[in-house]
């Protein structure tokens, strides 16, 4: 449709330069900083200055130190995905499909919790989940919790406000993608005899891939980064990628462990991604 | 049967919903907790001090002006230079425009903490190490919202057909004219709408901050300092308040849309 009105000329470059030379300066160049800062010789420091030996090591030297949580942080994300998928799936199919004329009263609702600070609502998560709080208090009086199990300072507490926070990050492109599903092909499945459950998962689920592959993708790479649910809710035990990132890239003598993990994250990622994309068959998402 | 099945996905979705606004019911009732203790967060008796003294501990409000300084400051600029991209990226065909894309693209596909990390490293690397603080915030604040600008201004301009501008054309419209009288009032909303995202994006932002800022202290880093020593109950109302202003804003926008969409069809 746009494509009948796009113009041609000059113009349209002194419209993008501003943002070009933007993400130029402190997106692409901080990345190329980080790229020779994790191939430093080790034993420079801030004081007496860095050399690039392409000292590879770094990044075997890294992984040896900190794979526990380099793996915790995916395991993390990517259980705070699945859990993620499933309620957003339920909330954007009932926004979608059974709202009526509430839709976009019920689309601001979901976003309307994610205007209150993102620390803010995870130490909230700590008070209702605190050792003395109604929660443990009705589970340990159901026996489901021990006289002294907790939900604070858990795995599942970390997992938990992962999904919390980034719950809404799978809910939009998962309501972008069902709503415009067209009803005339689910009550079609059901007139050739389809149960609602195989009707389902051969119309409406496959119909819905694209926002599921966005909805994950948002959802999990900005949680594999993420350390404020860790550190908030979590214990010494449940310490993630990020925090150790922010801890080297602080320390004067550890830039280049910091820049090797932040690139090991960022290339493990990117691969699941380009892998997913492929496997999901949704490679115009870009 | 038929009938329940229809309801369980409504009400399932709905306590989704509820699950949602949980912690949110405890940040505002927080917000009028009189804490027997500094130490012991539980609600202990109902106050309007918290309310009527925002500033009791003044550090909480010289963060919270901080980040609404910067707050402001990247969000102009962002959405600024963000429009401009996007009208480019939509309304024009030029040689590297799908490179461009894929450019403003992956700032959001990559994890804040290698976003903060990778420009700590390029300040260091370029001697501004000892000058951190409100300046290479902002940078990183411009830098990491203006994605979100352009994705939300090209998502406006590629919903909307050019009809009522070539109609514009045809009635002798200069093309100034119909750009500010046809097209700008049109993509209004979406600038509005990428404006208060910028800024929540901005204000609410940690881990690239805490990693550029210094000894300067925003309004989340501040909630992350006195996270252990036991949160100050003014923290809630501050929660509280935006909430409430976005509501207005997004609620106002609603209203007013369905306003104008009756008055059009009338």
């Amino acid at each position: 449709m746009a494509e009948t009105g796009r113009r041609r000329g000059l113009t349209a470059y002194l419209l993008m330069a501003p943002a070009v030379i933007v993400l130029a300066l402190f997106f692409v160049i901080p990345f190329y900083s980080l790229v020779a800062a994790s191939l430093y010789e080790p034993g420079g420091s801030d004081k007496n200055g860095w050399e690039v030996t392409y000292h590879f090591a770094n990044y075997w030297d890294a992984v040896e130190l900190y794979w526990r949580p380099l793996v915790r942080s995916l395991v993390y994300a990517g259980a705070a995905t699945l859990i993620c998928l499933v309620l957003g799936y339920v909330l954007a199919y009932a926004i979608a499909f059974k709202s009526g004329r509430w839709k976009s009263l019920l689309l601001v609702l979901v976003i309307a919790p994610f205007f209150t600070s993102f620390l803010v609502r995870t130490l909230s998560w700590q008070l209702i989940l605190a050792d003395d709080g109604w929660i443990v208090d009705t589970l340990q009086f159901l026996h489901v919790l021990g006289d002294d199990d907790r939900l604070l300072a858990t795995n599942f507490a970390v997992v938990m406000g992962l999904a919390y926070n980034f719950l809404p990050f799978m809910v939009l492109p998962l309501f972008a993608s069902i709503d415009k599903i067209d009803h005339r092909l689910i009550e079609a499945s059901g007139d050739l005899y389809s149960n609602p459950v195989v009707g389902f998962f051969k119309v409406t689920w496959p119909l819905s891939l694209p926002g599921v592959v966005s909805g994950t993708l948002l959802t999990f790479i900005p949680a594999a980064g993420d350390y404020i649910n860790a550190e908030l809710l979590g214990n010494t035990e449940t310490s993630v990628i990020g925090s150790v990132i922010q801890l080297q890239a602080t320390d004067a003598n550890h830039p280049h462990t910091a820049a090797a993990l932040s690139m090991i994250l960022m290339i493990g990622i990117l691969a699941m991604v380009l892998f997913y994309i492929r496997k999901a068959g949704t490679e115009d998402l870009l | 049967m038929a009938w329940i099945k229809e309801r369980a996905v409504l009400v399932l979705g709905l306590l989704v919903l509820v699950y949602m606004f949980v912690p949110i019911f405890v940040v505002v009732l927080m917000s009028f907790n009189d804490p027997a203790t500094r130490n012991v967060y539980k609600f202990d008796g109902f106050t309007m001090h918290n309310w009527l003294n925002p500033c009791e501990d003044p550090s909480m409000c010289d963060a919270l002006g901080l980040s609404v300084r910067i707050g402001l400051l990247a969000t102009v600029v962002a959405t600024i230079i963000g429009t401009l991209a996007g009208f480019a990226l939509v309304r024009w065909d030029f040689f590297g425009r799908s490179s461009s894309n894929v450019l403003i693209f992956l700032p959001m596909a990559a994890p804040e903490i290698v976003l903060g990390s990778s420009l700590l490293t390029l300040f260091v690397q370029g001697g501004f190490a000892g000058q951190l603080g409100f300046w290479t915030i902002f940078i990183a604040h411009v830098m990491f919202c203006l994605s979100f600008v352009v994705v939300t201004i090209r998502a406006r301009l590629a919903g909307m057909n050019d009809v009522l501008e070539q109609a514009a054309a045809d009635l002798y419209a200069t093309p100034s004219q119909t750009f500010w009288r046809v097209t700008f009032p049109l993509v209004l909303p979406g600038i509005l709408g990428a404006a208060l995202l910028s800024f929540s994006l901005s204000f609410d932002d940690f881990i690239i901050t805490n990693l550029n800022s210094g000894s300067e202290v925003t309004f989340p880093m501040y909630v992350w300092g006195v996270a252990r020593v036991g949160l100050p109950m003014q923290v809630n109302v501050v929660g509280t308040l935006m909430l409430i202003v976005s509501l207005v804003i997004v609620l106002g926008t609603e209203v007013n849309a369905r306003r104008r969409a009756r008055a059009l069809a009338t």
